[in-house]
């Protein structure tokens, strides 16, 4: 597979990046680079392999279990406060760029 | 007496015999940073209210005469990745360059709660994705052993702290090989734990299922010291485990004779520098010399692991770095006609071009229609890569590597091509990808002098034998 001009400009978009013409153009010979050295996987048969997507899973998770029940060990009861009760709104707000005292201020979202 | 240069046990002693104070021993460290950092780059903030306040209510207890806690009054440094109330954390990244966290994370707060006292946060590649940490926002980090080579990455000012003594320990984070490498190019032991063994809780995440804390130390007995203090269940991360934390300084007092110690032929292959493979072979002949029965052992899916760590990590990458919107905290860019303008600016002008390359290869991973050939696939072969290593531990009980194919390289050589800069990690990524701990333990120099060191693989959970393997080694090298 071979990433093109048009993949570079539909992923940034993608992830929420602009990136310059020359930003691009690097972007397009790294990609390229990199999944070029990534398509040896293919290689491999993994066609009776179970995917693995973390490896807590191998501790906790009951196999005799189904679905999120399987789960249990991540998940713990309700509790109304939570683990550690909320920032105070001062606090929550110190760190924003733009904010009215309760809320974050953010440039419009819709054009008129 | 050296107040820089000693280790956690020395400190604690020198300051419950009143020989010195945490005060005077917190002083001493500013000195040398002062001195000798602006050399070496590992320092971004100093705390220095919050290590005085510390170092004073440590004082007070050695002056009552009581029990100094087990880091009483120990200097330590902290990677600029983990987040500490009221000081500056920026994870290497000018889109955090104003991010004052309001809490603190959970290793670092256990460290302080056993008497540490944090001196400051240290340099890091942006985000922790590098090798060199060349990838800082702010400045790199120059080698304490030869200013003109990097320190290795992530953690290089983590690891720099630790050679340059300007820190006793320090914690960093391990995505890839990011405590284990630059501790080897350093000079230094550094180990990652586990999957689960440290909480994450307050590690700005980089790659949610291979992220890792861990610590740095000159002697394997520092890194074991703070490992005890750091490991445990954290009902904040619900994948740190409900496992039995032993005592892992206790335990390098077991003996070694007797261990089954497995050598991979995947690891000594091509790109293994000559020097590195001459020091990595008289280091097993040690081990073997320690009683240790020396068994080969196969991972046969070796050569598969970075092009699967690469789609693994900038996958969650993409997701995890999403949240830098310019809205709650961090920069936001000022010339922005409407919402979806301020974050595509924003993220354009305050991410640099490594995390944006990692942004990029994971979104296009994960879009539509590749999934299943990228990502979905990297699963399955994280699946045969952990399995590998499920049979070679059916033989043996630790398994001994290079850590990096090569010493230390120059600033800026790799620089232009991340694809070399990948390979660095070579040795080291597989033990995230499994989840398995890994440590790195001084095992010789270059002729050039530049530290090579050598990586110890455990079992899951069972840092206690990597740790007293390497803590046998080092003692009788």
């Amino acid at each position: 597979m071979k990433v093109t001009e048009k993949d570079v400009a539909y992923v940034a978009d993608l992830g929420n990046l602009e990136l310059t013409e020359e930003e691009r153009t690097r972007m397009l010979r790294d990609l390229n680079s990199i999944l070029g050295y990534i398509d040896r996987l293919n290689e491999l048969d993994t066609s009776n392999v179970e995917p693995m997507a973390q490896v807590s899973d191998r501790y906790g998770v009951d196999q005799s279990k189904q679905g999120s029940e399987r789960f249990a060990y991540a998940s713990r009861e309700d509790v109304l406060e939570g683990l550690r009760k909320s920032l105070p709104h001062e606090e929550a707000l110190a760190n924003a760029p733009d904010s009215d005292g309760t809320f974050f201020r953010v440039p419009k979202v819709i054009e008129r | 007496m050296d107040l820089n240069s000693l280790t956690i046990d020395a400190a604690r002693s020198a300051m419950q015999d009143r020989k010195t104070t945490a005060v005077d021993l917190a002083e001493a460290f500013y000195a040398k940073i002062e001195k000798d950092d602006p050399q070496i780059g590992a320092y971004l903030t100093l705390s220095k209210d919050r290590a005085f306040s510390k170092a004073a209510e440590i004082d007070a207890l050695a002056a009552k005469g009581e029990k100094l806690p087990p880091l009483g009054g120990v200097p330590v440094g902290i990677k600029d990745v983990l987040v500490t109330r009221g000081v500056r954390t920026t994870a290497g990244s000018k889109i955090l360059g104003n991010y004052v966290p309001p809490y603190d994370c959970t290793a670092v707060a256990r460290m302080e709660a056993a008497g540490a006292v944090v001196l400051g946060k240290l340099n890091c590649d942006e985000f922790a994705m590098g090798s060199s940490n060349e990838n800082s926002a702010w400045k790199p980090v120059h080698n304490p052993r030869d200013l003109s080579r990097v320190p290795g990455g992530s953690s290089g000012g983590s690891a720099a702290a630790v050679a340059a003594d300007t820190a006793v320990v320090t914690l960093g984070s391990d995505t890839g090989g990011s405590i284990r490498q630059p501790a080897s190019f350093c000079g230094v032991v550094g180990l990652k734990p586990t999957y689960g063994r440290v909480s994450r809780y307050g590690l700005i995440a980089f790659a949610s299922s291979l992220d890792h804390i861990g610590p740095f130390g000159k002697t394997v007995k520092d890194t074991a010291t703070v490992l005890r203090t750091i490991a445990g269940r954290d009902p904040m991360d619900s994948t740190s485990a409900e496992v039995p934390v032993p005592d892992y300084v206790a335990e390098l007092e077991k003996p070694v004779r007797g261990l089954k110690i497995g050598v991979a032929k995947e690891y000594l292959g091509e790109g293994l520098d000559p020097e590195v493979r001459k020091s990595v072979e008289a280091a097993i002949q040690k081990i073997a010399s320690l009683g240790c029965e020396i068994v080969e052992v196969s991972l046969p899916n070796s050569e598969y692991a970075i092009p699967t760590y690469y789609i693994i990590a900038t996958g969650e990458a993409s997701s995890n770095l999403a949240r830098f919107d310019g809205v709650r905290y961090g920069y936001r860019a000022a010339d922005a006609r409407n919402l979806s303008q301020m974050y595509r600016r924003t993220r354009d002008q305050g991410f640099g071009p490594e995390v944006k390359r990692r942004i990029m290869l994971g979104t296009y991973a994960l879009s539509a229609g590749y999934y299943d050939a990228y990502y979905l696939k990297a699963q399955k072969v994280r699946a045969l890569l952990t399995h590998d290593f499920d049979e070679a531990f059916k033989k043996v009980d630790a398994i001994v590597t290079p850590t990096s194919p090569t010493a230390a390289f120059k600033l800026g050589d790799k620089v232009d091509d991340p694809l070399a800069m990948y390979l660095a990690d070579i040795y080291t990524v597989t033990a995230n990808i499994a989840g398995i701990p890994g440590i790195s333990v001084p095992c010789g120099e270059t002729k050039e002098k530049l530290p090579i060191g050598l990586q110890i693989l455990g079992k899951h959970f069972d840092e206690a034998t990597i740790l007293r393997v390497a803590h046998e080694y080092e003692s009788r090298r």
